[in-house]
């Protein structure tokens, strides 16, 4: 077992002719992904690295893929979600960047009329290390095992999976949840897959300052059984650009690192200050 | 991106929100030219930070003389590191009372959200944090868009009547067009107030999503006034995501997580970091590495910077290679720690060991972020 994506994930990539989507899906092949098919409006009965290429996601559909990756233009993003979505893909991965608000805010409502998940945008995706990669994680920072990570960021993500790794700690599956504001799933959603996961004995949440997704996360991480640790990134961070006085009032004084590390502190979660205490701190539970 | 008062003011008016009679300037001459006109009137600094008003960014002056005194100290001065080249000289109103209202977008519900108190100004926050009771809130459906009952609900529950209630049902209905039109990640008005004229918008806050600029050119040409740090202004023409904190050890990595740890690490050191700087993706072009390097050299203040890349599919001599460029086109060096990851790293390292023996610049090479950091601030102290 593992969350979201193992053996049985069959991919298609929407914009596969592009470089980024092209030079992914190579890596993604490499890497032992189920990659059925790509999506290139027009250009149907292409080949790219030996898959076959779709004018339109449904018609990919035929080749039994459950899972889309997305590699287009900012612009075109949430068209390509939409399409995906609209052809019965059950989970999407969005890693494009700079999806605008108001899209990534109709998308959380449009959502709700789909039985389908979607990851991002503006992440780096998920990995099921020896089983399936469906994203742009190095391989060569993941091994299999029993810690369940998710996080907002993508390099740090490598950093502290590559540590562990070197330490021994393998994972059962790697989520990049994405730097946006509203990203699909969120920390909680990833949380509760990992909780429910009996190959998942532990997780580490890695948070960054901005928004409020890590004090939710602490309020459902008290009812979890799991431990979970973390590490927050920003601490010496200026304040962000603040949303007025309004943001202030809709997001009270979550915010800041401190506002971060308390509420997961007080959730039971033991906090690193460095990247090598994570280390220490998950191997130190071993035992 | 957020705009200045002035130039969100243009937007109110232009869509029909009742704003003070005001006028832009950048010399004491046209304060005084202005206050002729209007009399007594108030002058706003036009500087892009919170608390403008409490860092005497506000003043109100009642006669030429005074103007011109005000106008001579505030015009240029500093306020919270950013320099005041306009002031928006303003009529002032007769008030009796000062409300608040703003439209966010709540990112926990995912929906537009209209706030609205019958008590506004600088202590907003303070009432809210005391006076929850005292706020009223009204989140739609972004697909179906604001409807009228949800505007009746929210002044009604906030015991709004009569003339008031009516003017403020047209007022959020226009506040709401504003925010879709641009799309807004904030509309704020604190205060607006109420006058024997009718309600006033006295402040303005418009902040539209930089993600969606591309469709809005009227905000591009707006843009070029909101800038202030001239590195940050240069960086983002260069398209880097830079941010100057004061520090002196330079800060360049790949990822704005890995970056911000970076100088999370710096400071857990000891040390001060100079800069954030995220490089984005694009590594596998020198140019870029080199751009961001001799970005961060401009900084007078930075004594030595933590490269910290961690290549994802990168070739490590691509950022090896851009470093070298950056110091050839500088003609000179600065103490470089490298944390170089991925693919090549090999080669990447080599490059720079040649560089480093035949020129003779200064390049520590680290396995770690703390030793790394460690190494940083060791050279930032000498």
């Amino acid at each position: 077992m593992s969350i979201l994506v193992d053996e049985n994930t069959k991919v298609i990539v929407q914009g596969i002719t592009g470089f980024q989507g092209s030079f992914q899906a190579k890596r993604m092949l490499d890497y032992g992904t189920k990659v059925v098919g790509g999506v290139s409006p027009g250009k149907a009965g292409q080949e790219v690295h030996g898959i076959p290429v779709f004018n339109t996601v449904e018609d990919a559909t035929q080749t039994g893929a459950n899972t889309s990756i997305i590699y287009v233009p900012a612009r075109f993003a949430f068209d390509a979600i939409l399409e995906a979505f609209d052809a019965g893909i059950k989970f999407v991965v969005c890693v494009t960047e700079g999806v605008p608000l108001y899209e990534e805010m109709k998308l959380h409502r449009i959502m709700k009329d789909y039985d389908s998940m979607l990851l991002g945008p503006n992440c780096p995706g998920v990995i099921s290390p020896g089983k399936s990669k469906v994203g742009l994680l190095p391989d060569r920072c993941f091994i299999p095992g029993d810690v369940g990570i998710v996080s907002r960021s993508g390099t740090l993500t490598y950093q502290v999976a590559e540590n562990l790794t070197k330490a021994g700690i393998g994972q059962s599956t790697v989520v990049g949840i994405g730097g946006d504001p509203m990203p699909g799933l969120s920390f909680v959603d990833v949380l509760q897959m990992f909780e429910k996961d009996p190959e998942t004995k532990k997780v580490v949440l890695i948070g960054e300052i901005g928004g409020s997704a890590e004090e939710v996360a602490a309020e459902y991480i008290k009812e979890m059984s799991k431990p979970v640790f973390a590490f927050i990134a920003g601490r010496t961070a200026p304040p962000g650009k603040r949303m007025g006085h309004a943001g202030a009032i809709i997001e009270g004084f979550s915010g800041t690192a401190e506002s971060k590390i308390k509420a997961l502190e007080d959730a039971g979660v033991k906090v690193a200050m460095t990247l090598q205490e994570l280390v220490e701190i998950v191997k130190n539970s071993e035992d | 991106m957020k705009l200045h008062e002035y130039q969100a003011k243009e937007v109110f008016k232009s869509h029909g929100i009742p704003v003070p009679q005001s006028f832009l300037v950048s010399t004491p001459e046209e304060v005084v030219e202005v206050v002729k006109k209007l009399g007594k009137a108030v002058l706003k600094a036009q500087v892009l930070v919170g608390g403008r008003g409490k860092a005497g960014g506000i003043k109100i002056v009642s006669d030429e003389k005074e103007a011109r005194e005000v106008a001579e100290k505030m015009l240029n001065s500093m306020i919270k590191g950013h320099r005041v080249e306009k002031l928006l000289v303003e009529e002032v109103l007769d008030i009796s009372k000062e409300m608040y209202l703003a439209y966010i977008i709540d990112k926990q519900s995912k929906k537009p959200t209209i706030i609205f108190s019958n008590v506004g100004g600088i202590n907003i926050e303070e009432i809210a944090r005391d006076h929850p009771e005292s706020l009223f809130k009204v989140s739609y459906d972004p697909l179906a868009g604001l409807q009228d009952f949800q505007i009746r609900r929210l002044l009604f529950k906030a015991g709004l009547s009569g003339e008031d209630y009516k003017q403020l049902f047209d007022i959020i209905k226009k506040v709401n067009v504003i925010a879709w039109k641009y799309e807004g990640e904030l509309v704020e008005i604190n205060p607006i107030v109420k006058t024997p004229d009718g309600i006033f918008a006295v402040d303005a806050v418009l902040i539209a999503d930089d993600n969606a600029i591309f469709r809005h050119p009227e905000l591009q040409s707006m843009r070029d006034a909101t800038e202030v740090d001239e590195l940050e202004k240069e960086a983002r023409m260069k398209g880097l995501s830079y941010v100057r904190l004061g520090g002196d050890i330079g800060v360049i990595a790949n990822g704005a997580g890995l970056a911000m740890t970076t100088m999370d690490m710096i400071d857990y050191m000891g040390g001060k970091p100079a800069n954030f700087l995220d490089t984005g993706g694009g590594l596998a072009d020198p140019e870029k590495m080199k751009t961001c390097l001799l970005h961060v050299m401009k900084d007078q203040n930075v004594k030595v910077v933590f490269i910290n890349i961690f290549a994802e599919i990168t070739r490590c001599e691509k950022v090896a290679e851009g470093i070298v460029k950056a110091f050839e086109e500088a003609g000179k060096s600065i103490p470089l720690v490298v944390k170089l990851v991925g693919v090549n790293e090999d080669i990447g390292k080599e490059i720079l060991q040649k560089y480093m023996e035949e020129k003779g610049a200064e390049m520590y090479f680290v396995d770690t972020l703390e030793e790394g950091a460690k190494k940083a601030v060791e050279i930032s102290k000498r």
